[in-house]
Parts: C-alpha cells; sequence; structure tokens
C-alpha cells in the first residue's frame, strides 16, 4: 500500500433525475514514473496507479486506463448522468495491487 | 542554435509579458464564495521601494491560476484533508489530539494572517511550525515534526485555509522590531556567487523574466504553497533556502533565526493582501 | 540587431530554457499506438477537441482538456515523452459526455495527441503542441 493516499472527490448531494453533473476527483499518490534516479543513480522502479473507475448504482460512468505520464496526484474531472438516488464509487487500482475507494451519496428529488 | 551577441544584462532585461498570458485583471474568487485581495497599495513601510503589491497568483497562467479557484482544483486541499485527519489524531503521552484543546480547526481562524508573531512566555518571534512543535512536544507529549515534513506542511496549509481571505497583517514594530529590522537587512543582502539579494528579483524586476521564470514579487500570503515543479506542497523557509541556494550561497538553515526574521519581513511586505494557503504556483 | 521570431522567443525565455524533443525518434511509436487503437482504421483528422497550455507553466503538472461528441473512447498520448502513452478514457453507459480533464507530465516541448474512437466505429485526431521551459531560478 502506497503511503498516504488519500482521495478527495466532489460530488453533487442532490440532483434532479436525469441531470448530468460534473465529477472532480484527486487522489494524493506519488505516481512514480519508473524513470527517475536515485541519489546512488538506480532507477527508482514505477509505482503507480494504473487505473480509475466510476460507477453509479453499478453502471460504468468512466474508465481510466493511466500511464505514469498522470501527474502526481492524480485528477480526474468528467461529467455523469445521475438517472436516481444513490452511490458513486470512485475506485483507482495500484501497480502494487492495492485499490482504493471512495464512496459519495446523491439524492435524487 | 547560434545566437546574436547579447550581454546576460541585456538578455535578462527582454520583458515578455504576454508569454504564457497571465490576465492582471484577473479576479481571485475561490469556490465563487471567498474574495481575494490579489493587488492593493503597498503598505507605508515600502515607501520608496513599491507603490503597489501583489499576490503570486496574478504573475502565473491563466491555466495555474485556474487551479486555485476551486477547492477541488486545488491539490494542496488534499494535504488540508489530510491535516484534518491529523488535528483529530490522538498523539503522544498525553493522549490527546489537536481536537482536544483546539475544538475544531476554524477556531484558528485569524491566526495565519498575523503570523509569524511575537511570543511573550518564550520572548521570541514564532512562525506556525514552531507553535505546532510547542504544542506537540510541551502539551502532547509527542515527537517533534521536521519542519518540511509532510505532517507539518499539512498541518500549516489546514490552518492557513482557515483564514483565506483574511487580510495579512502582521506586527512590525514593538517587541518583534529586531527581528523586522534582521530580516530587513538579509531581504537587501547580496548573497552568493551570483551576488543577488531577494531585492534583486523580487523588487527591481518583478514582471520581468530571468530564464524562464516569470518573477513575482515573492510575496508569502499564500504559504504553504502547491508547488506544480514538486507537486506538493513547499514552506517559507524551505523556498528562502531554494533561492539562496540558486545564488550559489550558503543559504541559512531551514527553522533558523535568520530565516524566521526573514519571514517575518516577507510576510510584512504582504501586509493588505489575503491569505491564499494553501495557493498554487510554478 | 536582425532576430528571427524563433531566435528572440528562445532569448526572451532563456537561452538553452527550451527543451525541444524530436518527434522524429518517437514517431514511429505514436504511430503504432494509434494502430493498435483503431485496429488499422484510417483516422479522420478533427472532431476531437484538446485544451491544453500554449506553455506550461511547469512540464510536471500540464492541465488538459479531450472531448469529442459520442466517443466511446479517447486516447492521449505525448509523442515527445520517454514512453508516449498518456492515458486512454473510456466512456461508459452514465457518461454525460465524452469529455475529460487531466493533468499530464510532459518531458519537453512536444505535440499532444488525441485520438477518439467514435460511436460509430470510426475513429478521428487532433494534435497540439505545448512549449515547456525549464531553467530560472524557481523553475
Amino acid at each position: 500500500m502506497a503511503e498516504n493516499v488519500k482521495p478527495r472527490v466532489r460530488v453533487p448531494r442532490s440532483a434532479s433525475a436525469g441531470e448530468v453533473a460534473t465529477i472532480k476527483t484527486l487522489i494524493s499518490h506519488k505516481m512514480e514514473s519508473g524513470q527517475r534516479k536515485d541519489s546512488e543513480g538506480n532507477t527508482i522502479p514505477r509505482s503507480i496507479i494504473n487505473r480509475f473507475t466510476c460507477d453509479f448504482n453499478g453502471q460504468n460512468v468512466i474508465d481510466v486506463t493511466m500511464e505514469p505520464a498522470i501527474s502526481t496526484n492524480p485528477y480526474f474531472e468528467f461529467e455523469a448522468t445521475i438517472p436516481e438516488t444513490g452511490e458513486f464509487t470512485f475506485t483507482w487500482y495500484d501497480d502494487d495491487g492495492s485499490v482504493y475507494e471512495d464512496v459519495q451519496s446523491v439524492e435524487v428529488s | 542554435m547560434r545566437y546574436k551577441a547579447l550581454t546576460a544584462a541585456a538578455a535578462l532585461a527582454i520583458a515578455f509579458p504576454t508569454l504564457g498570458a497571465a490576465d492582471p485583471d484577473a479576479n481571485l474568487i475561490i469556490n465563487g464564495e471567498i474574495e481575494m485581495v490579489t493587488e492593493t497599495a503597498a503598505p507605508d513601510h515600502l515607501k520608496g521601494h513599491l507603490r503597489s503589491i501583489r499576490s503570486g497568483w496574478t504573475f502565473r497562467t491563466e491555466e495555474t491560476q485556474a487551479l486555485q479557484m476551486d477547492d477541488f482544483d486545488n491539490p494542496g486541499m488534499i494535504f488540508v484533508d489530510q491535516g484534518r485527519d491529523s488535528w483529530n489524531a490522538v498523539e503522544g503521552d498525553a493522549g490527546q489530539s489537536c481536537a482536544s484543546c483546539h475544538e475544531e480547526p476554524e477556531s484558528l481562524r485569524g491566526l495565519r494572517a498575523s503570523l509569524p508573531k511575537w511570543n511573550e512566555e518564550k520572548g521570541k518571534v514564532y512562525t506556525a511550525e514552531m507553535y505546532i512543535n510547542d504544542c506537540r512536544t510541551e502539551r502532547m507529549g509527542a515527537e517533534a515534526w521536521g519542519w518540511d515534513s509532510q505532517p507539518m506542511k499539512n498541518m500549516t496549509a489546514l490552518i492557513a485555509s482557515v483564514s483565506r481571505g483574511m487580510t495579512v497583517d502582521v506586527a512590525i514594530d514593538g517587541p518583534v522590531e529586531d527581528t523586522w529590522e534582521r530580516g530587513k537587512e538579509i531581504y537587501y543582502t547580496r548573497y552568493g556567487q551570483l551576488e543577488l539579494a531577494c531585492a534583486n528579483c523580487h523588487e527591481d524586476n518583478y514582471d520581468n523574466y530571468i530564464r524562464a521564470d516569470h518573477l513575482s514579487q515573492g510575496q508569502t500570503n499564500g504559504f504553504p504553497v502547491y508547488r506544480l515543479k514538486q507537486a506538493n506542497l513547499v514552506s517559507q523557509h524551505n523556498r528562502f533556502n531554494g533561492c539562496i541556494r540558486d545564488t550559489r550561497g550558503v543559504p541559512y538553515d531551514v527553522g533558523s533565526d535568520d530565516f524566521v526574521a526573514l519571514q517575518l519581513y516577507v510576510a510584512s511586505r504582504g501586509n493588505g493582501l489575503s491569505v491564499e494557503g494553501p495557493s498554487v504556483r510554478n | 540587431m536582425d532576430f528571427t521570431r524563433r531566435e528572440t522567443l528562445a532569448l526572451g525565455a532563456g537561452a538553452a530554457a527550451l527543451t525541444v524533443l524530436p518527434a522524429s525518434a518517437f514517431a514511429a511509436t505514436v504511430d503504432e499506438l494509434i494502430a493498435e487503437f483503431t485496429g488499422g482504421a484510417d483516422v479522420a483528422d478533427g472532431g476531437v477537441t484538446l485544451n491544453a497550455p500554449e506553455i506550461a507553466e511547469n512540464g510536471n503538472t500540464v492541465p488538459i482538456e479531450v472531448a469529442a461528441d459520442g466517443a466511446a473512447s479517447i486516447m492521449v498520448l505525448a509523442a515527445g515523452n520517454p514512453t508516449p502513452p498518456v492515458a486512454t478514457f473510456h466512456f461508459g453507459p452514465l457518461a454525460g459526455a465524452s469529455r475529460a480533464s487531466t493533468r499530464i507530465r510532459l518531458a519537453g516541448t512536444q505535440d499532444v495527441v488525441a485520438v477518439a474512437k467514435m460511436a460509430d466505429g470510426s475513429f478521428a485526431r487532433t494534435s497540439k503542441e505545448v512549449k515547456v521551459t525549464i531553467g530560472g531560478c524557481g523553475g
């Protein structure tokens, strides 16, 4: 598990049925690219988050394949259609096998 | 690439204010709510030196400026979140957290705007880092955090964030006067092989370019800063250290009395701007 | 003194500060990656929006945005990076639009390329040059 990995997402608390909302997600993660060398000249091995998904009530909103060129503390902004009351599940998959998750509810009036 | 002969001074003097396009009239309003003063009249003590003062935000490109305008765009805010977790975590022999005494971080609203300031009990000027470590070692029975350690930066970011929008107002007279004078002395002293004083770039040449860097006034109202370069928070002392190192001089130590004095003086040059921390810079 | 625009830009931005990465060394890889994405199909020019700064304030964190009306997925490549792949966005059934923003690392001045797979199975691409400067006291 990489250290101090913490997600931060912005999801509207409430919406009308079928509304399209802008979702913003940030997660603190070094995204070690595998290009850097340490002080002894040894390559620091790659260790990144390689995939990000967002689902709503089990249906997929976006699925991102991530490469080392994504900056430290990966940020994604995208649009999601909110058909009904439910939960957004955000999932980040780390090279080292860890999976980070954040869940946010939305109420549809 | 072949260059026509050009002296270094002349090359430095080529100003490209439109390179990278910063909009000088742009307003900084965070989350559509917190209005920031990013340009205002210089404080009295700068008479003869600067007429107006500008936040570092105004020198950055539009894309960088945009990153600070929403708390979900600003990467510095993930560290504020971590600071908040830290605030609530019990640590040390006394079995307390910051929250045990201070309740909510919002109770420290106003503090950042007046830092660094005189600590009567300790008889010297104190920065946020020093107050935090005093609490940890003397009241929580916990270990001190390194000045530039991640937990320390997260905490100073949290403390700055609850004062956002407030006007920077640090005292420069009374018991802090000697410290302030020392800071002012450092600011105008040329250091290093390149013999550059803070003033040479940040007072005499702000808005010009030094190589590829668009020089700001070196204001600190936005600290701790999320620097795109490090993709992490950076403290004032870390920046002072970097600047003097870049003059090919020997910097004072992070946490030293000299840097605390410089921090006080530089903060006072920004009296009138709004607290922006954590801000986003290059 | 007569300067060409290029020389003036370079001098103004700092003599050694503009690093331009030769696209030629990596162009083959970019073409290969695109061919892999499209299965060899034709790729039309345009129909994809790529927003990126003309000059990146710092190559470590460059904000970009890609969009293509009705696209199923969009692949982003950095033609001059040591490894060109940046990200591929797959839009699911609840995507509100085929649009996404992120922040990327660019090793130097280069073309950023976006290739979209449209809903009807066709492909479209666009590219934009982003200048990345280095050097200067803070940089």
